[in-house]
């Protein structure tokens, strides 16, 4: 097989990365998305379109190619234009550093890595070439020269370089684990540690993953679309497929960030315990199933937030960003610094900080059920708490 | 004139009519002078205040309203609300029709709380004639009140969640108000302009099997309205979306004439039906929720203790139930004394009454109504004024309008 160079099998990935996932988010993501939350809501969601309501993607898809694509008179044409193509290319670039697998053999004596490239600066490519995709909704809410929009591009401007900040300190304290930037180097120490980096870094996980909720715009912190509120903000005066562009950067964005919370926390495409001989057997599934296992299960949390959570207010998003997330960011970062250097050439320390981390999390969570317990009894009492006549 | 050959000629004519327009407007326009009077160079942080046109066709504001408002960046400096967008006379149509004939106009006020204002209506009429209702009528006229309060506030609930951004309670909401309707389709045959009761007292009886079917119901829904607590009520991100936004205090809310959820929201404990007990609420056991702070979490509070309680009021109505008359003695025309009247009642937003002057004849010579909605909607400005423009989407849910009503 000497066509199947590694020069080819790099543009083949990169052909099939563009080309699959615009389909698996247009299909797979979205319909699950609908069909979750319509479970969770107590209804169906859609179940017409092909069996099981299968083909809804497609059918989504149809109509917003098909629609019209209107742009306001007044607007800033060619930046109009540009801000959609804006924000899905920097999303579409960066899925190319996320290693889905170590190498698979495709035919005899082929076998080739799950990734497009291994970057040596890999996270912080990633970190840079996402933020780019903020500019695409700021100039879009810019140029529909409408004021919701232009409400919702300052709101993004704002949250997005808010958010920059607390979710790279969080993982500035997985660097200091990895001691690498290249991903498929953080999950092969991961796997050489034998300890995934979830455990030490739970407090920079929680960060991460509330960092990057707020990056995707996604709920509770979705306010530069805001329905309710900017009636869609950024891309009120988008249709068709500028519109179409929008939501596939969002939705690769949404993807693209649990993928990293997969490689950097999660070991990646590695099963859970591989070195634990008990738990041997699932090393019989292959590992990007693995990975797209874990990634999944990140993209679920996002449709189970959003079917969860209110919205904040945007004050209240920046006093969370600023006020705790970033503290807490570089409190952990100290404390992990100095459970590094407390045990110097061995990784005993961060198993420490696990089964501390571990701990504290499992006392949180005991709080937290009584804590509600209480308030249900109160609810349910016969006659409610504050309740009183003065008639 | 237009010169540009790709155009026909009545294309010209249109383009030049639209041109001539255009200069007249500008023209016309004061601000069109000021472009002579010599303009300060804008300075590097020139803050400008943004007018802001905040509906009618807003998704947040629960119909046809328009606010326009002033914006320094999200905060709102001033909030004006422009109404008359659903405004079809009803008050002017009451004097045309015969009194039965007006019953149907009220459910187009407060359409999602049709019920109340047939209520409303028939009692003013009926003390305008000096009629007692049958016993049964009461009871079922209560259980028709209370459910129709749950259904208002099941919408409220549903779609102030959404203005908040928590989508789901709105599916759990309109599960249990689409039950809610089947009862009243069942009852009257329509699920949403009811035309449930008559002068001197209802069109039907109910149906068999109806009073079992609403006590399964009415047990059942404490565990639902759990399920709608247990999202938001302890939330903490809904709590810092409610607390201390728009807080209006008791002796406001009476200056402003705020009545319903808003005044009980803010530790003032008046309900009609139990300061002006109407039909048979002063034999019913219930409380009326009073909550002190008067933002919008204490009346999200009251309003989800005032559901419980309703199903309460359902629940004594239903063992109260007895057989008999549906109808009190009714004149055949209806053609009350020269008088002057005014009844009201407890109504999901707050008092909704009817003034009657009536003439002799077989219509009213006016009949005026006091709709709760429009008198709350006073209070938006100034519990919007200081917040910012995800706070007035709250606000609006809190205030809990329905245009139809407002614009009537």
């Amino acid at each position: 097989m000497k066509i199947l160079t590694p020069t080819v099998l790099t543009y083949l990935k990169v052909v099939l990365l563009v080309a699959v996932v615009p389909a698996v988010v247009g299909f797979v993501v979205v319909l699950a998305e609908r069909r979750f939350m319509g479970f969770m809501q107590d209804r169906l969601g859609p179940n017409r379109v092909g069996p099981k309501g299968t083909l809804q993607g497609l059918a989504d898809l149809v109509k917003l190619v098909t629609k019209e694509d209107i742009t306001p008179a007044k607007a800033e044409k060619a930046v109009h234009f540009l801000a959609p193509v804006l924000a899905v290319i920097p999303a579409l670039t960066a899925l190319a550093l996320i290693p889905f697998g170590p190498s698979l053999r495709i035919a005899p004596h082929v076998s080739t890595p799950l990734y497009v490239t291994d970057v040596n600066i890999g996270l912080l490519f990633i970190l840079a070439i996402t933020s780019i995709g903020v500019y695409g909704i700021i100039l879009g809410g810019w140029a529909s020269n409408n004021k919701y929009s232009l409400l919702g591009g300052l709101r993004s401007a704002a949250q997005l370089v808010s958010y920059e900040v607390p979710m790279g300190l969080a993982l500035v304290a997985v660097l200091l684990m990895t001691r690498s930037l290249s991903l498929v180097e953080i999950v092969q120490r991961q796997d050489r540690i034998h300890l995934w980096f979830v455990f030490p870094g739970l407090l920079a996980f929680f960060l991460y993953f509330v960092a990057g909720v707020a990056e995707t715009n996604r709920n509770p912190f979705d306010l530069p679309e805001a329905e309710s509120e900017l009636v869609s903000g950024f891309n009120t005066e988008y249709s068709g497929v500028k519109f179409a562009f929008f939501f596939l950067g969002e939705y690769t964005a949404m993807i693209i960030i649990s993928c990293v919370a997969v490689t950097v926390f999660f070991g990646g495409w590695l099963p859970p315990f591989p070195h634990v001989p008990a738990f041997a057997a699932l090393k019989l599934i292959p590992p990007f199933v693995w990975f797209f296992a874990k990634a999944g299960f990140f993209v679920f949390c996002y449709i189970w937030f959003r079917s969860t959570f209110p919205r904040y207010r945007f004050d209240q998003l920046m006093a969370l960003g600023w006020k705790w997330l970033l503290p807490v960011a570089l409190i952990n970062i100290v404390v992990v610094a100095l459970a590094i250097l407390a045990t110097p050439g061995s990784t005993r320390g961060l198993f420490v900080l696990s089964w501390i981390f571990g701990a504290l999390f499992v006392v949180m969570l005991g709080l937290a059920w009584l804590r509600r317990m209480l308030t249900r009894r109160d609810r349910l009492a016969a006659v409610p708490r504050g309740a009183e006549e003065t008639a | 004139m237009v010169d540009d050959k790709r155009l026909t000629e009545a294309e010209k004519q249109e383009a030049d009519y639209f041109a001539r327009r255009m200069t007249q407007a500008s023209l016309a326009r004061p601000s069109a002078g000021a472009a002579a009077a010599p303009v300060e160079p804008p300075t590097l942080f020139d803050v400008q205040e943004m007018e802001l046109n905040f509906g009618p066709q807003h998704p947040s504001t629960h119909g046809v309203l328009r606010l326009v408002l002033k914006v320094d960046g999200e905060k709102i400096l001033e909030a004006r609300p422009e109404i008359g967008y659903l405004h079809r006379g009803t008050e002017k149509l009451f004097e045309t029709e015969t009194y039965p004939m007006g019953i149907p106009h009220t459910d187009r006020m407060d359409y999602v709380a049709a019920a109340t204002n047939n209520h409303a209506f028939c009692l003013t009429v009926e003390k305008l004639l000096g009629i007692e209702i049958p016993r049964r009528a009461q009871l079922i006229r209560v259980i028709l009140d209370e459910l129709q309060r749950l259904s208002s506030h099941l919408v409220w609930l549903g779609t102030s969640g959404i203005d908040l951004g928590a989508v789901t309670p709105f599916w759990y909401a309109f599960r249990e108000r689409e039950q809610i309707l089947d009862f009243f389709e069942e009852y009257c045959g329509a699920r949403l302009t009811l035309n449930c009761m008559r002068i001197g007292g209802l069109p039907f009886d109910l149906t068999p099997g109806w009073t079992a079917r609403l006590l399964e119901f009415v047990d059942d829904l404490p565990s639902r309205i759990d399920e709608y607590e247990e999202l938001l009520t302890d939330n903490r991100i809904w709590k810092n979306r409610t607390v201390d936004v728009g807080v209006i205090s008791g002796e406001e809310c009476i200056e402003y004439g705020l009545t319903g959820p808003i005044l009980r929201g803010s530790g003032i404990a008046w309900d009609l039906r139990r300061a002006q007990p109407y039909e048979c609420y002063d034999e019913l056991d219930f409380v009326i929720p009073v909550r002190q702070n008067g933002d919008t979490y204490d009346r999200y509070i009251v309003r989800v203790q005032e559901m419980r309680q309703s199903a309460r009021i359902i629940r004594q109505c239903l063992d109260r139930l007895e057989a008999g008359d549906i109808r009190g003695k009714v004149p055949r025309v209806i053609k009350p004394v020269a008088e002057e009247v005014y009844a009201s009642i407890e109504s999901p937003k707050g008092e909704l009454g009817f003034y009657c002057v009536s003439n002799g004849s077989n219509r009213p010579y006016r009949m005026h109504c006091r709709p709760p909605s429009f008198i709350n909607l006073q209070a938006l400005p100034r519990l919007a004024k200081g917040h910012l423009i995800s706070d007035l989407v709250a606000l609006i849910g809190t205030i809990d309008i329905v245009l139809g009503e407002v614009d009537r």
